[in-house]
């Protein structure tokens, strides 16, 4: 009993954490009172429920070997210490998606997003991600399609592959949107972005011919190379020949970043890609300790109010009510389907012993929410107004500092145009206003919660420039490495039909391959970068629920496998939280596709935007009937897409009823695991 | 402390996707002796190559 004694404590504090930020009115709550409360439960699920999957659902074997034992190559089989893992898989999970959903979902206030973080990540998302790493872990490390065909069959794994590399085109062109927003009439910002080309370059052949393998060395260079960037962007934004040259808008953003995606996913990986890897992990890591660090210092207070008025829907950054939307909104940090990809990618081939599996497959994931918990603070921490005004489209607020502070101060949030123009001023940009996308806001509070612990009010600028370089380094990682995945997915996808797509040794299928990549997802990055309501708003809940659903087939493969298992009596513990995420995936595609409020359905758009321009009409936004048509070509689009998302996960929740009921049937357990008693493979 | 620092390398070091070259070393000492081994610097570049090439899917957005 006395061993609970501590962890009941964390309990207490917890639960009065969670009172606290849950049932203040009026005044304004402490930043540390969710960290308090989300630290809190994060431990006591790790230490009792994480504990209970591993030793009654999935009865974990420490005596098991493990696919880096059996398997042992030195080179991707590695039994590897755990704590040098858990940071490998959750350099691997984190990315930008925890820093992005949380700040969008503000909107509704804090408490809707961090009550979802906190249960959502308990019960679903690091479920999830332990689960996939179990199944995987006893499959010899094989990835997630390769899972389902074999435990579901054939068809279900082709199906789900097809969903996955669906969802990655989404992922891609959303972040790369992310990156236009940040960085479209910022010559600051671009410079330093685009400094780190050459930097990265330069890095690449210093490891390549001067000084092979010296990764700590060059990252040390790289670093000082990206300071004296965003120190020096300052001088060229303000120059009056340099500005101009680095200051782009969003349409011309767009174009270089599609040219960029197809240049530099074909370059060799030594010469850019794995030299900005080493920069954006390090840095990545670097600016989330140092975020968590900076909050625990200034002990910020809460501006945003508990709940909006924008809680029933109509809310300016994305439309749509709490329910189902925020559950779509708040992907990675709560659960996301894409860590699947990771958890039955090479960690699973470098985990030691089945009894570290719940440290990186369930904690590590915590971690994640952590993050996103703190990107929640971040936004939560300024000024509402400010917020708004960031976030909101200028389809709604209007080009300039009158304007916004006038439709802001409206929205119940005032707001003076000179505090705008002062903030912009202070984080040296020329305007804040309608940058939506997450990024932007985000920097700003880390330019604040930075220049609180280092710097002062002058450090504001240098911050918000290091935030910004921080989020869009690791972003065009990502669009590098995910169009390279994604080619590969495709050329998969292809050879399925015509076989000989797969041969590596002509180069041909794989240029076409990463062309027909770099253009899915380059098409919707277009059409989001000239949404008038300003592409977040669109795109994002259709990755939002594409995520989602990704989670829901892993869940269910969860689900599969335990009943084949013959461990039906546990199986709960992956059918809630895929029921959950099916209601909230087929409720919000649902809505995407048929709901009659044209702020919310994309075909009800279409309708009122055709009826429109039948009558020969120009609707607003758009300003001219060229434009009209292309507002209803990109709303059929993205609901023939929500639609295909319906279809692959209705479709994986079929093989999924099937195999159970299959499973039911026979009385022995038909998993296909690797045997214990197998001697090591040599 | 060294251990410590160790430690943070290698963890530092396979968040990039770089495994130990010392435990390669003694993975084919023990199970393939005699059989050629990469010097560091192909280590370094079959590892490289390994991460970024694409065949080991992406990263998290």
């Amino acid at each position: 009993m006395t061993r609970h004694l501590p962890w009941i404590a964390t309990a207490i504090i917890g639960v009065v954490a969670l009172a606290v930020v849950a049932l203040s009115r009026g005044e304004n709550v402490n930043a540390l009172w969710i960290v308090v409360a989300s630290v809190s439960c994060f431990l006591v699920a790790y230490r009792y429920y994480a504990l209970f999957i591993a030793r009654h659902v999935m009865r974990l074997d420490a005596s098991r070997p493990t696919p880096a034992i059996r398997r042992a190559d030195g080179l991707d089989y590695v039994a590897t210490d755990r704590t040098v893992l858990f940071g490998h898989h959750f350099a691997a999970i984190a990315g930008a998606g925890p820093l992005v959903g949380p700040v969008l979902a503000a909107q509704m206030g804090y408490l809707p997003g961090t009550l979802w973080i906190i249960f959502g990540v308990v019960l679903a998302g690091a479920v999830q991600d332990f689960m996939v790493l179990f199944i995987s872990m006893r499959r010899d490390g094989k990835s997630l399609g390769e899972l389902i065909r074999l435990e579901m069959g054939q068809m279900a794994g082709t199906i789900a592959l097809f969903g996955a590399f669906m969802i990655m085109v989404i992922i891609l062109a959303v972040l790369a949107l992310i990156v236009v927003k940040a960085l479209a009439e910022s010559p600051w910002g671009m410079f330093t972005v685009a400094a780190t080309v050459p930097l990265a370059m330069a890095m690449g052949a210093y490891t390549r011919w001067i000084r092979p393998g010296r990764i700590g060395e060059v990252s040390i260079l790289g670093l000082i190379g990206l300071l004296a960037a965003i120190v020096y962007g300052q001088a060229v934004a303000q120059s009056p020949v340099w500005g101009p040259i680095f200051t782009f808008t969003p349409v011309q953003l767009c174009w270089i970043l599609i040219g960029y995606g197809a240049v530099a996913s074909v370059l060799p990986v030594w010469l850019l890609l794995a030299p900005r890897d080493y920069l954006s992990t390090f840095l990545k890591i670097g600016a989330i300790a140092a975020l968590a660090i900076g909050i625990v210092i200034m002990a910020p207070p809460l501006r945003m109010p508990a709940l909006t008025q924008f809680v029933a829907g109509n809310g300016p950054v994305w439309a749509g009510g709490l329910f189902p939307f925020l559950f779509i909104t708040i992907a990675c940090g709560a659960v996301s389907g894409f860590h699947a990809l990771i958890s039955s990618g090479t960690t699973p081939k470098l985990i030691a012993s089945e009894a570290h599996a719940p440290m990186i497959g369930y904690g590590a994931m915590l971690m994640e929410a952590f993050v996103a918990i703190m990107a929640l603070v971040g936004a939560s921490i300024l000024d509402p107004g400010i917020y708004f005004t960031m976030n909101s489209p200028t389809a709604l607020i209007g080009p300039d500092a009158a304007s916004a502070s006038a439709a802001v101060s409206a929205m119940g949030f005032p707001i003076s145009a000179d505090v705008i123009s002062q903030t912009a001023r202070d984080v040296g940009e020329h305007t804040i206003i309608s940058r939506a996308g997450g990024a932007p806001t985000l920097a700003v509070a880390m330019a604040e919660i930075f220049s609180h612990v280092v710097g002062g009010p002058a450090m504001k600028a240098f911050w918000y420039h290091f935030a910004i370089l921080f989020e869009a380094l690791f972003i065009l990682t990502a669009v590098d490495a995910g169009t390279r995945a994604g080619r590969f997915m495709l050329q998969d996808l292809i050879a399925l039909a015509v076989p000989a797509f797969k041969e590596s040794k002509s180069h041909a299928p794989g240029i076409i391959a990463t062309g027909l990549c770099v253009a899915a997802w380059g098409f919707f990055l277009y059409q989001g970068v000239t949404d008038p309501l300003g592409g977040v708003n669109t795109l994002w809940p259709v990755f939002g629920i594409s995520n989602q659903m990704l989670a829901a087939i892993a869940l269910m493969l969860g689900t599969a496998v335990l009943f084949r298992m013959k461990r039906d009596r546990f199986a709960w513990v992956t059918v809630l939280p895929t029921a959950w995420l099916l209601v909230c995936t087929l409720s919000a595609g649902w809505l995407k596709l048929f709901s009659t409020d044209a702020k919310v359905g994309f075909l009800a758009h279409a309708a009122t935007f055709a009826a429109a321009a039948d009558a020969g009409e120009i609707k607003s936004p758009a300003t001219s009937m060229a434009e009209m048509r292309r507002i209803i070509f990109n709303d059929r689009i993205d609901a023939a897409l929500v639609a295909l998302f319906l279809a692959v996960v209705l479709a994986v929740l079929y093989f999924t009823i099937r195999t159970c009921i299959a499973a039911r049937r026979i009385p022995a357990a038909t998993a296909r695991e690797i045997p214990a008693q197998l001697v090591p493979a040599q | 402390m060294t251990r410590l620092w160790a430690t943070l390398r290698q963890t530092a070091r396979l968040m990039v996707g770089m495994p130990d070259y010392d435990a390669y070393l003694r993975h084919m000492a023990d199970h393939h002796p005699g059989a050629p081994v990469m010097d560091r610097t192909a280590f370094f570049r079959d590892r490289q190559e390994a991460r970024y090439g694409g065949r080991n899917g992406g990263r998290c957005c």
